[in-house]
């Protein structure tokens, strides 16, 4: 016995309507027979001051199957997790692991009841060996001494029996990233893990790990384990998932068969709307080069290249995007750009006039807008007003001073231009930064460096952890400047964006720009496979 | 503080009220261990605290605390932690006193030169620590205790090159000022016999400027960036080593401040005696005082005024080193409350941001299905 549920679009709503039946009996389960709930949660909410993080959640994730969490970032898939691992309680609600309810106080009560958790970013020394790693924790021991010839029989057995093909003797620093994941799997099922939490697994591999990835979960699956892939890649998740249930807003809004859906389909789901789309087909790409760049050298204080020469010329109203997968040498690009790390060879230069030797606020009093990847550490102040933000990297500049003065009342009006003109929900300009909710701190920072005019604009994940309202929002806003004349260094880890807003894309590996892509005839997919290096043009 | 909102006034004074309560909690509890009366110990400093005489002590003492306050904080703001201006005040002092003494010059200009010495003197003492930190990355803490060290043998080396005996004592300490190079005393309190130090004026325009520079120039915008985010400063286009370098001269220079009173008001020869250690209970008072110009200057008053009365302590068989306990308490105990009301006002704030936009416009109700 099972939950069915249909999806299908009523033709006279612009949003999505779902029907749901429950409980009529079907069997085209290809396992019906281990179909019972490994994991089922009924009615829970979390909440966190000011924010509901989950409400009146349910679920149930059947033995044996991988079963997608998918959502927008900030849909609540993270919180959820968390309290199915124990890491936060749920304020109501009840979980019931293979038809027991549990409550879980900590990761260790839920280790104990079977469940563990991969993390999205790994948690390896790296200057231990693999089964090291493993046993961390959990050391095996037998009069007093460790055991390591146990523990090795062990993860020998486990890693053959699930084809996770670990070496349990080599350290974890030469091993690779889907490696790695595949140690923290090993971890999880070492610790006796019957149901298994991925969360968003795929975010640091590149395409063919991914498929690795994927084989790997169809074997543990067909072994019995349960696994629950959180993601917000559709395609992904279509390929892999049995069942797919579907977070907006802190609830679960559908359970679907991924033969029942396309990733349209999925996606208007998730977002509860028309989709918007970055599309911005029309050129508005001139001539008149503004930013240009040339044979950029960056290296690290051993002398390694991080990047290496490095050039590219961006126009007035053009995008242009650079894919990769996260360092490869970007964030060492955008600071390079902006001033705010050493050159070991190569020009900068805006317009006519050459910034190599600039420091970052004569650059950016020179029309270069900048949109950190980090907000928090290089975006805000978080202690401090909005409209003291309004002031941060524009501190030399109208209408925020006048001469050595602060212009209070000038920063404060035009605070209140961006709070309105940009969307910014707050209830006044004199809240502290760090009461505001993640995508509404980036629509504050994305507003003011578009104030002044900028020439050139530096966006460095302009929509990462942001709402599908305000993501569209900022699109809108980039496209808007950009007919205008701005020039656009975009860098997104979401291919979508890119191949939506930007006029060209180069792709960056290993510190290098190895391919030049048409955005109008690249698909993700190749997109991704250029991103690996996998060939040199596309 | 732009709008003196009463839930944000009560946020800023919880810390300080919080820990003075509890500071004189833990006083009273160690009184009553040692078996000494509580309440009558507490009128007693306080009556003879109010005395128009020990007004004025009181008065005296927190201008120079006022003024080691204030160059703590202009580091604390940038998050430096300035721990020589102990070592900068005390250099500072008998620099000017060596000044002081030999050169003659018309009044007003006597005394510019002797304050504008100190303030060198001391900016220079400051600068040691921040070339090392900017050049070579030196913690200001470690080079700045180092520097005190430093100062303390340099200044008893320097003082037995030119120090003559102090007439009338066996003291020894450089030649007295002329009185040109006074700052006159105004006569403040009713009913005192002692004047009132006329640098007070000078501490009262280093406070205000202290609050104008930071809280309304670009100036002082950049150094408070610094503190708060180091990073995002850096991103917004600010030169951390220059406002290192900038911040720890200005720290140095109101340091060379803090031994002027005493120098041009009453001693007028910097001698063995000269009081040190005020550098210190400057970090205490900046602490207290939350780095604000009004808070510190109440923090000021505070200490000095049980630093002045608790001589009466001793005169009736207390122990006057239950002030020192006082003090201490309330330092360890302000830092742990400011974190703590820093941490509720930020979650209050979060929820009333959340619960304003919700009743601004809910989000519309959305179909829910399972």
């Amino acid at each position: 016995m099972h939950l069915v549920h249909r999806l299908h679009r009523s033709p006279t709503e612009e949003g999505v309507a779902i029907s749901t039946s429950s409980a009529s009996p079907t069997a085209d389960s290809r396992r019906d027979d281990q179909g019972s709930a490994a994991v089922e949660l009924q009615g829970i909410t979390k909440r966190f001051p000011g924010v509901v993080a989950n409400r009146d959640i349910n679920m149930a994730v059947r033995r044996g199957q991988v079963h997608a969490v998918v959502g927008e970032n900030g849909a609540g898939k993270s919180t959820l997790m968390k309290i199915l691992y124990g890491m936060q309680r749920p304020d109501e609600g009840s979980i019931s692991i293979e038809g027991r309810e549990v409550s879980f106080h900590s990761p260790s009560d839920a280790i104990d009841a079977g469940v563990g958790m991969v993390h999205q970013h790994f948690m390896l020394a790296d200057n231990l060996t693999v089964l090291e790693n493993v046993v961390l924790g959990r050391e095996p021991s037998r009069a007093g001494m460790l055991d390591f010839g146990a523990a090795r029989r062990r993860i020998k057995e486990i890693s053959d029996s699930y084809g996770l093909d670990v070496e349990a003797d080599r350290l974890v620093e030469e091993l690779g990233v889907g490696d790695r994941q595949r140690v923290e799997i090993l971890k999880v099922l070492y610790r006796g893990a019957k149901i298994l939490i991925l969360d968003e697994p795929t975010a640091v591999l590149v395409p063919q790990e991914v498929d690795e990835l994927f084989d790997n979960l169809r074997e543990l699956t067909g072994e019995g384990i349960t696994v629950l892939f959180i993601s917000h890649k559709l395609d992904e998740v279509l390929a892999v998932a049995d069942e797919i249930t579907v977070i907006r807003r802190g609830t679960t809004v559908a359970t679907v068969r991924p033969a029942d859906v396309t990733a349209r389909q999925l996606a208007e789901l998730m977002v509860g709307s028309e989709l918007p789309t970055p599309e911005t087909r029309e050129s508005t790409v001139t001539d008149i080069p503004v930013l240009r760049v040339e044979a950029l050298t960056v290296r690290s204080l051993e002398g390694r290249a991080l990047l290496e020469g490095v050039s590219f010329t961006i126009h007035q109203g053009e995008v242009l995007g650079v894919a990769g997968v996260e360092g490869n040498g970007q964030a060492e690009l955008v600071e390079a750009i902006m001033g705010m790390r050493q050159l070991a060879g190569g020009t900068v230069s805006l317009a006519d006039e050459d910034l190599t030797a600039w420091p970052t606020r004569r650059r950016r009093e020179a029309g270069v807008g900048y949109i950190p990847e980090d907000r928090h550490r290089h975006g805000l102040l978080l202690d401090a007003p909005l409209w003291e933000n309004r002031i941060l990297g524009h501190q030399t500049e109208p209408p925020n001073v006048k001469g050595p003065w602060i212009d209070r009342a000038g920063a404060r009006a035009d605070t209140e231009r961006i709070v309105r003109d940009y969307d910014v929900r707050t209830p006044s300009i004199d809240v502290l930064a760090a009461a505001l909710s993640g995508g509404n701190q980036q629509k504050l920072i994305v507003g003011r460096e578009m104030s002044g005019s900028p020439k050139v604009l530096i966006a460095s994940h302009p929509t990462r952890g942001v709402d599908v309202g305000a993501q569209a929002a900022i699109w809108d806003h980039i496209r808007t400047a950009r007919r205008e004349g701005l020039a656009v260094l975009l860098i997104s880890a979401d291919l979508d964006e890119l191949i939506g807003l930007s006029d060209s894309i180069k792709v960056i590996l290993r510190g290098r720009l190895v391919a030049d892509v048409d955005p109008a005839e690249v698909t993700p997919e190749a997109l991704g496979s250029a991103m690996t290096g996998a060939d040199e043009k596309v | 503080m732009s709008r003196l909102e009463p839930r944000k006034v009560a946020m800023t004074l919880a810390a300080p009220v919080i820990a003075i309560v509890f500071a004189a909690l833990v006083t009273a509890l160690v009184l009553a261990a040692t078996g000494d009366p509580v309440w009558s110990t507490v009128t007693t400093v306080w009556d003879y605290g109010s005395k128009p005489r020990v007004i004025a002590l009181t008065l005296n003492q927190a201008t120079t605390y006022y003024l080691s306050a204030l160059a703590v904080a202009i580091g604390f703001r940038m998050n430096l932690f300035n721990i020589g201006v102990d070592g900068q005040y005390r250099l500072a002092a008998f620099a000017a006193a060596v000044v002081g003494t030999s050169v003659s010059l018309p009044k007003p200009l006597h005394l510019l030169v002797i304050v504008l010495t100190a303030m060198l003197v001391g900016a220079m003492w400051a600068g040691v620590a921040a070339v090392l930190k900017v050049s070579r990355g030196v913690s200001e803490v470690i080079s700045t205790i180092m520097l005190n060290a430093i100062a303390t043998s340099l200044i008893a080396f320097l003082l037995s090159k030119v120090a003559t005996d102090v007439a009338g004592s066996n003291n020894r300490g450089t030649d007295p000022i002329p009185e040109s190079g006074h700052f006159p005393g105004i006569p403040l309190i009713p009913g005192s016999p002692l004047d009132s130090f006329g640098f007070i004026i000078v501490a009262v325009l280093a406070g205000i400027a202290y609050s104008v520079v930071l809280g309304r120039t670009r100036f002082g915008f950049d150094l408070r960036a610094t503190g708060r985010s180091e990073s995002a400063a850096v991103a917004s286009g600010v030169s951390v080593k220059r406002m290192v370098l900038l911040s720890m001269l200005l720290s140095g220079a109101v340091a060379g401040l803090v031994g002027m009173p005493q120098l041009l008001g009453a001693s007028y020869t910097y001698s063995i005696d000269f009081p040190a250690g005020l550098g210190f209970t400057g970090i205490a008072i900046a602490l207290l005082g939350r780095n604000n110009a009004v808070g510190m200057a109440l923090s000021a008053v505070l200490f000095a005024f049980l630093d002045a009365s608790s001589v009466i302590l001793d005169i009736n068989d207390i122990s006057k080193e239950i002030v020192l306990i006082m003090q201490g308490t309330i330092v360890l105990s302000v830092v742990v409350a400011y974190e703590l009301v820093r941490r509720y006002s930020i979650a209050a704030e979060q929820r009333r941001v959340s619960r304003e936009l919700a009743s601004q416009g809910s989000p519309e109700r959305e179909e829910v299905a399972t």
